[in-house]
């Protein structure tokens, strides 16, 4: 085993947190079911939402250039960066100019992507995350295992015990009213502190130059409204073309994150604070490669709501860690493979194909299609491991003859049954190792077809 | 070649074939959509109150507590509550922390999700005062309530600078277990006044 199996079976050998961390994702999709029912043109919006994309990617330079100039004309600066470290000098810069030593963040997973903080930390910028599940894994020195609830796989004891190490609260607290109530005291003096806040984009509008940030803490806000530099930090997938269009996105992406009917902030900046500056760094950073790709250029239209890792019943057993990459879940194992074949070839294969992911996606992405896809991808380039490849080379040729197919089957109804126990569930049968093969029926299906008087 | 010209000319290469931009679908028809707001707010963590006037505004204003117990408090809406902090005053936006009530105009609500706009040229010279508040008071017009997110769309305008922000309910967290949480960074509590 190796790959997510492996560290999917790390995940799942402690069975009451597997058990737990199942249940705390399915009850956020239950909470999303609840509110897409609310909405009878629920699924007139998926397609909208979808065609809208599929326009501006067919667009995207058109409109990020008419992104640029309408930003411009609102006097933000605008920044491109072909790639992640490009985007870690451009921010730093800006920074450094300013002479900037505290930076205050809000949730961005394209600075996840580019490992900004490690890369401003290590020249001396106090870098706070101030999401507080972010907050938390930072204090943790961990990665968010999934994007929208970066700490959903930590227990309350857990996150109580750090804050006692990390920010003085009382030893073995664990309410999470107190723990938060503790957290926002923390991370004010934080945002007083702060010269520059820095955020992620949920939505760039082409039409009116502007970005569209959305959080439930205000966390985005707080650290946009004291400091005067804001710094926001967008994938070029991040566009749509007019104003109104975001209604459409906004009507799904809160629904299908976490069952509310939109976040508690939807905060649109159309230029600097007063007195203030306004920064827009856009980064490709692989995305026109992976738009080049017929196949899969659709994940590009992907909104990060996060309820693809919710509903699947791989991401909820295995954890967001499984998979070790920026984005997990079913949308992860189509973006990280695409930047790395060799590093994240077995993400693809961490799906049983069930298709839920594609039932509740936003932007109607066929998530389940591209992975049964990009495992064909990855077995022509001979990524997959040859033991798989032989394994399956061996079941085609059998299966693909009606003689050989027959055959097999009367030997395999003939033999297994005798076989001793430790040869059927051998290290070579993956499939038996939780599972127990069904018993072998004495007849085929075909033998019984042919006795039964027609 | 520029970082820029070089994403713009692979974005160009790697165009998929064009294809038709769509308008947004006619959302769902409340036939009460003050009483679905109302619902809404309540739903999101906050407390919704319609009041025929403002003098009937003020006299609800004064019955909350939060309000009742403020020490600093400032009002951007003409004739709805009181201010005692001169925000035109204040230099730099972080001598607002501190500030225990902060009333505030919304443009328009929206009835199915309890979103309250408020554009940055409500909010007076420091944006800022509408989540460093400990708790917001919204007062929006019953005639300003909009069905859905397409209709509050085609009312918003952009103007320069162009801030602006849907507000629904109070700040609220659920990072812990899942459990949910008030208060998180921003206010502690959301009253939303429907005027009219």
């Amino acid at each position: 085993m190796s790959g997510h199996a492996a560290s999917a079976a790390r995940f799942a050998a402690d069975e009451e947190r597997a058990h737990w961390h199942d249940q705390a994702l399915w009850a956020v999709r239950a909470k999303r079911d609840a509110q897409a029912a609310a909405i009878p043109e629920w699924e007139e919006l998926r397609e909208t939402a979808a065609a809208i994309k599929a326009h501006t990617l067919s667009r995207l330079a058109d409109y990020l250039e008419e992104f640029e100039r309408n930003a411009r004309a609102n006097g933000v600066e605008v920044h491109w960066a072909r790639d992640g470290e490009e985007h870690n000098a451009i921010v730093h810069r800006i920074l450094a100019d300013r002479g900037v030593t505290r930076l205050v963040k809000s949730k961005s997973m394209l600075t996840e992507e580019c490992h900004l903080n490690p890369y401003l930390i290590e020249r001396g910028i106090e870098v706070v995350d101030t999401d507080l599940g972010e907050r938390i894994v930072q204090l943790a020195g961990l990665p968010p295992s999934h994007i929208v609830m970066p700490a959903i796989h930590m227990k309350r004891e857990e996150i109580g015990a750090l804050f006692h190490d990390k920010i003085g609260t009382e030893e073995g607290a664990s309410d999470p009213a107190y723990l938060a109530e503790a957290a926002r005291g923390h991370l004010r003096a934080k945002f007083m502190a702060a010269q520059a806040g820095l955020t992620g984009v949920n939505f760039a509008v082409a039409e009116s130059g502007g970005v569209v940030v959305c959080t439930n803490e205000g966390n985005a806000d707080m650290g946009t409204s004291l400091p005067p530099i804001h710094i926001a930090c967008m994938g070029v997938e991040k566009l749509v073309p007019r104003s109104r269009d975001l209604g459409v996105f906004l009507r799904l992406l809160a629904r299908s994150a976490t069952g509310q009917p939109v976040t508690s902030y939807t905060t649109h900046f159309h230029g600097p604070i007063r007195g203030g500056e306004l920064h827009f760094v856009i980064v490709d950073n692989g995305r026109s490669a992976i738009l080049g790709q017929e196949t899969f250029r659709r994940s590009l239209s992907c909104i990060r709501c996060g309820a693809c890792m919710n509903t699947c019943p791989v991401f909820r057993r295995s954890g967001g860690y499984s998979y070790g990459y920026t984005v997990p879940g079913p949308i992860g194992s189509l973006l990280a493979p695409q930047r790395d074949p060799r590093a994240y070839g077995s993400l693809p294969f961490a799906s049983s194909l069930c298709g839920s992911c594609s039932d509740v996606c936003p932007v109607k992405i066929d998530l389940h299609h591209e992975l049964y896809m990009f495992r064909q991808e990855l077995v022509a380039r001979r990524v997959v491991p040859w033991r798989k490849r032989f394994a399956m080379k061996v079941t085609g040729l059998v299966l693909g003859r009606s003689w050989s197919y027959r055959l097999a089957g009367k030997l395999m109804r003939a033999v297994v049954p005798r076989l001793p126990r430790f040869l059927v569930y051998g290290p070579w049968n993956p499939w038996g190792r939780a599972r127990e093969l069904p018993p072998m029926p004495r007849k085929s299906f075909r033998d019984l077809l042919r006795e039964e008087p027609s | 070649m520029s970082s820029r010209d070089a994403i713009l000319a692979a974005l160009r290469k790697a165009a998929p074939p064009p294809s038709p931009l769509p308008e947004p679908p006619a959302g769902i028809v409340y036939p009460d959509p003050v009483a679905q707001f109302a619902a809404m707010v309540a739903a999101v963590g906050g407390a919704c109150i319609r009041v025929p006037d403002l003098g009937a505004l003020n006299v609800e204003l004064t019955k909350l507590p939060a309000y009742a117990r403020a020490r600093r408090t400032v009002s951007l809406v003409a004739g709805a509550g009181s201010s005692n902090l001169d925000l035109a005053a204040l230099g730099d936006p972080h001598e607002l922390e501190g500030l225990d009530v902060a009333v505030v105009p919304g443009e328009l609500g929206v009835a199915e999700n309890a979103a309250v706009w408020v554009p940055g040229s409500s909010l007076g010279p420091h944006r800022a005062v509408f989540v460093i508040a400990e708790h917001l008071v919204l007062v929006v017009r019953a005639d300003r309530i909009v069905h859905t997110m397409h209709q509050a769309y085609e009312r918003i305008r952009f103007e320069r600078p162009g801030f602006g922000v849907f507000l629904c309910g109070p700040s609220k967290t659920a990072d812990i277990e899942q459990a949910l949480v008030i208060g998180a960074h921003g206010p502690r509590s959301c009253t939303v006044f429907v005027l009219g």
